[in-house]
């Protein structure tokens, strides 16, 4: 954005609210690394000195749910492990979003067998879809990059009445 | 603040939650605790689900889950041609793709009775000592992440790295490689691949050394793991451990040794082997036989012969794809290997081939087509995970993570 | 004498009236065993001091789908003595299927019993703890049965809800 160049200028700087927000989410989008098999070592290679997510302000993967924004759901999702991403989503906060990364995760990818989920988006709600078996690092990062440009489409009051999935169960 | 207000005006949720502050202090200290640690966890190399009881911080009982990542490859090896099944080989111990790859193609060559060139099969040991070297890379990295140091695994990453530009060369993949073929290799490897394995060779060596030189400086790391985590040599083969797990222990097994496959017996190397059994036994396990895979390396690339990297044998071996798009009998015998498959004779066999987590075997049950009746994978981490409950018993709740990463196990392989 | 007739030999010695095949296919020895002898000759092998095979490297079963026995279980053991993989087969013909663990002789068994149990259905009897090894408690069919599609079968395992 080049934040300093305006500053030098005037020392002001006048924007709305929904602008910097969602400058502010899309520029330190946290993810949640799902590894399941495969794919989340080229996940973990996309983190490396040589492609360097933290290019792009995601560097701090949290394994924990409650500090994340971003899932890169990273494998194939059996339905064993189904419940278990589900479960992880709903304790994500929102604004939250999701990338399928791989054939896997996007479509059952080469297994067309009886325990592999044919696609997670049969569960779960999914923003990104990234070719690839599995997808290069370079691969990965487009896919963030275009959650950035989503997020930076949001506007701050979007997620005003979503609550945590998981009260809802708990209440029941 | 709406909801917060009707979160608690609900009288049901109330009540749980009162419930719930019902533990007195006398219950936690007498009582002992059950906790979940998993599928999704760091330090469970994947989708590893453990069920610990403990007293205290003590682990007085361990059961590990598996079937996370069950993906069903037996049954889908039913259903598919001999060729089909290999781009699924890469997908069992993912760190060691092209090992998996050798393995199988060996497997069904045994079968198959199927002769492979000289050129290739050196081709096929020099892939697959790179690979070794890239997962045991990936081993002691993430082995030290688990126990604090995350600097390793950086660096174990920039190494690995140099692997896997050099596959994406010999292969056109990084890791997903699917590079043999029944009868041989995808294709030829060229003489600037050569000089870049030479490369990455010489890179190598002082870059481990600087590895041991920041681990074994480190007190942390050698007190987490010392003494932790002791498999006796007698349990390693009762509950049949494999691979640099088992040699850790003490026995001097290795399959490369033990059943020569490839051109092994050609090439001189040492098995490297410690008798202490413990969690950091198996961290300098993983070392040496770095070691030696770069000795092994360099031996294969002074001796790799000259010639065909693909067996001449029509009824088995699919040609290469130029020959086909220009040939009329090339063709046809693509046509028959890809619709009816390569047919070996009606019997079963066992190969098994070393691994980096051990020994990988393929057993193979024929009928006479082109699909196999019965694809049995032997997976050494589902051996090796076998020996969870009984290092993990009576150790303290911190060393669970010390172990489970000194055994490596991939659930790619381990659940199948 | 080589291995492989020292094994011919040492096993007809005891077992001959059991011993229903002796194949030697592509240089992999495989002894077929009447079923209820498979313990007895499994402790053999691990006990006799010329032979110690000590380690269990795999178990697992076939489909044979059609034939009147319709399930064998393969074991597949190692002795480090003699450098040798052995394989040991026995035909199962009862319905439902069953055979006597062998986990008491070798430990690491009692996991590949529990994978062959998940996956053909057989039962293990005096097995310590037969349980499932990858598929969910609960699923109710046996997915390597050759009667079993590759597919599944829809609705035998459960989704979560998509929510929004
Ligand atoms: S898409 Fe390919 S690499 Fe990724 S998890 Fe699936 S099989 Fe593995």
């Amino acid at each position: 954005m080049g934040l300093e160049a305006v500053l030098q200028k005037d020392g002001f700087l006048t924007t709305t609210i929904d602008a910097i927000v969602a400058w502010s989410r899309k520029s330190s989008v946290w993810p949640m690394p799902m590894g399941i098999s495969c794919c989340a070592i080229e996940m973990i290679a996309a983190a490396d000195p040589k492609y360097d997510i933290a290019r792009f302000g995601s560097e701090v993967m949290r394994f924990s749910p409650r500090q994340s924004d971003l899932m890169i759901v990273a494998g194939t999702v059996t339905y064993k492990m189904a419940q278990v991403v589900r479960r992880i989503y709903d304790q994500m906060p929102e604004p939250k979003w999701v990338i399928a990364m791989g054939a896997c995760t996007s479509s059952g990818g080469m297994y067309r067998s009886y325990s592999v989920v044919q696609g997670i988006d049969q569960f779960l709600p999914v923003d990104v879809y990234t070719a690839g078996c599995p997808p290069r690092p370079e691969n990965l990062l487009n896919a963030l990059m275009t959650i950035q440009e989503k997020i930076s489409k949001t506007k701050a009051r979007d997620f005003k009445n979503r609550s945590l999935a998981e009260l809802e169960h708990s209440q029941n | 603040m709406d909801r917060i207000k009707q979160i608690y005006n609900d009288e049901k949720l109330l009540k749980k939650l009162q419930e719930d502050r019902d533990i007195s202090i006398e219950d936690v200290l007498e009582n002992e605790m059950v906790i979940n640690m998993g599928p999704q966890h760091p330090a469970t190399h994947g989708v590893l689900r453990l069920v610990l009881r403990l007293d205290g911080e003590t682990v007085t009982g361990i059961i590990p889950e598996l079937g996370y990542l069950h993906r069903g490859y037996e049954k889908m090896a039913e259903n598919m041609s001999f060729i089909e099944f290999i781009p699924h080989t890469d997908r069992l111990d993912y760190l060691a793709t092209m090992c998996n790859n050798v393995g199988y193609v060996l497997a069904v060559e045994k079968l198959a009775g199927i002769e492979t060139p000289k050129r290739a099969q050196y081709i096929r040991m020099i892939v697959a000592e790179l690979s070794r070297i890239a997962s045991h890379l990936i081993a002691i990295g993430t082995f030290a992440m688990d126990v604090g140091a995350v600097t390793m695994v950086m660096w174990t990453f920039r190494e690995r790295e140099k692997v896997n530009s050099i596959f994406d060369r010999i292969a056109g993949a990084r890791f997903t490689t699917s590079y043999t073929r029944i009868g041989g290799v995808a294709s030829d490897i060229d003489d600037q691949s050569i000089a870049e394995i030479a490369k990455f060779l010489t890179e190598l060596e002082p870059a481990l050394v600087e590895m041991d030189k920041l681990m074994l400086s480190n007190r942390i790391f050698i007190d987490r793991l010392e003494g932790i985590g002791i498999l006796p040599k007698e349990d390693a083969i009762a509950l049949g451990v494999t691979g640099p797990n088992l040699r850790a222990s003490g026995v001097e097994y290795d399959v490369r040794r033990a059943k020569p496959y490839l051109f092994y017996n050609e090439i001189d190397f040492k098995i490297p082997t410690f008798t202490q059994g413990d969690c950091l036994a198996r961290y300098f396990q993983r070392g040496d036989e770095v070691r030696e895979s770069v000795k092994i390396l360099r031996q294969c690339l002074d001796k790799i012969p000259q010639g065909e990297v693909i067996a001449n044998n029509p009824k088995k071996v699919l040609p290469h794809k130029t020959e086909i798009y220009s040939k009329m009998e090339e063709l046809i015998h693509d046509f028959m290997i890809i619709n009816f498959g390569i047919n070996p004779p009606v019997g079963d066999t066992y190969f098994s081939v070393e691994n980096p987590k051990g020994e990988l075997g393929f057993y193979i049950v024929s009928n006479g087509s082109g699909q196999p009746w019965k694809l049995k994978i032997h997976s050494p981490s589902f051996c090796n995970l076998q020996a969870v409950s009984q290092l993990c018993k009576g150790a303290m709740i911190s060393d669970v993570v010390a172990i489970i990463g000194s055994l490596d196990p991939v659930m790619g392989e381990a659940d199948k | 004498m080589n291995t492989k007739e020292l094994i011919i030999e040492k096993v007809k010695e005891k077992f001959s009236e059991s011993v229903e095949e002796i194949s030697d296919f592509r240089d992999d020895l495989s002894i077929t065993i009447k079923k209820d002898q498979i313990v007895n000759l499994g402790r053999f092998l691990k006990e006799n001091s010329d032979l110690q095979f000590i380690m269990c490297k795999d178990v697992t079963a076939i489909d044979w789908a059609t034939r009147k026995k319709r399930f064998t279980t393969v074991y597949h053991i190692y002795s480090f003595k003699l450098n040798y993989t052995l394989r040991l087969k026995s035909n199962i013909d009862d319905d439902p299927p069953t055979i006597e663990t062998v986990s008491p002789i070798w430990p690491s068994a009692n996991w590949y019993e529990r994978e062959t149990w998940d996956m053909y259905g057989i039962k293990f009897i005096n097995h310590p703890d037969l349980r499932r090894m990858y598929m969910p408690e609960g699923f109710e069919h046996h997915p390597l049965k050759k009667d079993f599609p590759v597919l599944g079968i829809p609705g035998s395992l459960p989704l979560p809800n998509k929510a929004d």
